[in-house]
């Protein structure tokens, strides 16, 4: 079975989320060549449509769309007619128009993408929409868990940070627990969820939290830009009870645990600037996988279906 | 109608292909590329007759193709990708692709492909253990195990032990399939 779209990791079941991964692999082989480019998306258009800003998840598509031989074109949001007040169906009906196969959508709006998915023959990939989904973000956290430990049952992930208002956190405790993985949550009440996925555990103390002997430290981001009203006092606050100090990585280190962010990090924030040398940070894998994944994702999907997500 | 190939008719393509290297090569540096999957299979058993011999540099390497096909918009979902293994450098190498069979010779297109894109092989050879004809590409190969007769619309079905529990080669004719 194939689908059409990919809008979050609730929808796909194991079976299709240790195929993906599996098919990550040779794709993050390619990387070693002294060409990292195959033709398998030949004449394949891909659009980027990004109503919110980013750097990494937009140059991680349109690096992997790129080595998979497709087309990139870019659908500048901030100069286009959506500034002049036109509505996402109308954009969507030009490009539908347009004939594109893939459409990467990220949007403030939770949901967005699989409204255009249903508009659409072209696939579709949520690259983060509200606090909904960021599925390639869970894909590929899991991937870089999985090249430690193929088979990753039991191990625990401690996801540090704002979950509230985190997509991350969504997409990849959902993808870790369909994997067997024991997830945690650790923050200020505030960001800390009481309702959502059940059968993970919830700290709102360090110490605590450590105990639970996790085998992976997960930072997210301070988001700051995603925060009206305030939730914890201050950045030094936050990074006292929660960031990662000299003093904390020297007991990580100890430990020998594996430390994930994804990134961009707020040094001083989340994480203090030693954290960058430390053996065992993961974040550089995280970035090189993200590419494999997302390979692995546009070869997988099949545009021009007529259903909103699944093919035959 | 059916015909089939024994365990004895492929043991014997394959001694004939590595024969036929052994005789134009032997003592020169060759590296064996098997093409997944099964050419991957034939290029081992070459190899084990071949290691036979002192004092000979040989290097093994498995291509999977899959990403260079041109015709998988046919195919009802992507071919399932493995991995490719070239740990040599392909740099200047003398390099003899291995394919079980070699029909329309689009395989060996999108392989000449894949292995361009891990450098430049010095020369490059085409071994396969049946030739069933019916090219639709300038291809020929420069070792063959078996010719067989076939119509365009035949199905000339491989099975070997390690890929398929079993030696076989089994020509379906178009009435029958």
């Amino acid at each position: 079975m194939a689908r059409k779209d990919l809008l979050d990791i609730a929808a796909l079941d194991r079976e299709e989320i240790e195929h993906l991964l599996d098919q990550s692999i040779p794709f993050k082989e390619l990387f070693t060549r002294s060409v990292k480019k195959v033709p398998a998306l030949k004449g394949k258009s891909v659009l980027m449509l990004f109503y919110e800003p980013s750097t990494r998840t937009h140059s991680s598509f349109e690096v992997a769309a790129k080595r998979l031989s497709a087309d990139v074109t870019n659908f500048d949001v901030a100069h286009s007619s959506i500034t002049k007040g036109e509505s996402v169906r109308e954009t969507v009906e030009t490009l539908q128009a347009m004939r594109t196969d893939y459409i990467i959508v990220r949007h403030g709006r939770s949901g967005l993408p699989g409204m255009i998915a249903r508009q659409t023959k072209a696939s579709v990939i949520s690259a983060g929409d509200g606090a909904h989904a960021h599925p390639t973000q869970g894909l590929l956290d899991a991937f870089t868990i999985k090249e430690k430990f193929p088979d990753p049952t039991g191990k625990k992930v401690l996801i540090i940070g704002d979950i509230l208002h985190s997509r991350v956190a969504r997409s990849t405790s959902t993808i870790l627990k369909k994997l067997g993985v024991e997830v945690a949550y650790l923050g200020p009440g505030s960001l800390v969820p009481r309702v959502g996925p059940e059968n993970i555990r919830r700290f709102t103390d360090y110490k605590e939290a450590m105990a639970w002997s996790p085998d992976f430290i997960y930072l997210l981001r301070v988001q700051m830009e995603r925060q009206d009203a305030q939730f914890f006092p201050s950045l030094r606050e936050y990074h006292r009870l929660y960031g990662i100090s000299d003093a904390r990585l020297d007991e990580i280190r100890k430990r020998g645990l594996y430390l994930m962010h994804p990134g961009p990090v707020n040094r001083g924030v989340e994480l203090c600037d030693a954290v960058m040398d430390y053996e065992r940070s993961l974040i550089n894998d995280q970035v090189e996988n993200g590419i494999a994944v997302r390979m692995a994702v546009l070869y997988w999907l099949k545009p021009g279906g007529e259903s909103p997500s699944v093919v035959s | 109608m059916q015909k089939t190939l024994t365990a004895e008719d492929i043991a014997t393509g394959v001694e004939r292909l590595a024969k036929a290297i052994l005789d134009k090569h032997r003592g020169h540096p060759v590296a064996l590329v098997g093409i997944r999957s099964r050419g991957d299979e034939v290029a081992e058993r070459i190899l084990t007759i071949l290691s036979a011999e002192d004092d000979w540099d040989l290097s093994f390497g498995v291509l999977d193709i899959s990403l260079y096909r041109d015709d998988f918009e046919h195919l009802h979902e992507n071919p399932l990708l493995q991995e490719s293994d070239i740990a040599f450098p392909i740099e200047g190498a003398h390099i003899i692709l291995v394919d079980d069979v070699l029909f329309t010779g689009r395989t060996i297109r999108a392989a000449l492909d894949a292995l361009s894109d891990y450098g430049r092989p010095g020369k490059v050879e085409l071994a396969v253990l049946i030739d069933r004809g019916h090219r639709e590409m300038p291809i020929q190969p420069d070792y063959v195990g078996i010719t067989l007769d076939t119509c365009r619309l035949d199905h000339v079905l491989v099975s070997l032990e390690g890929t398929d529990g079993k030696d076989e080669v089994r020509i379906v004719e178009k009435e029958n399939s």
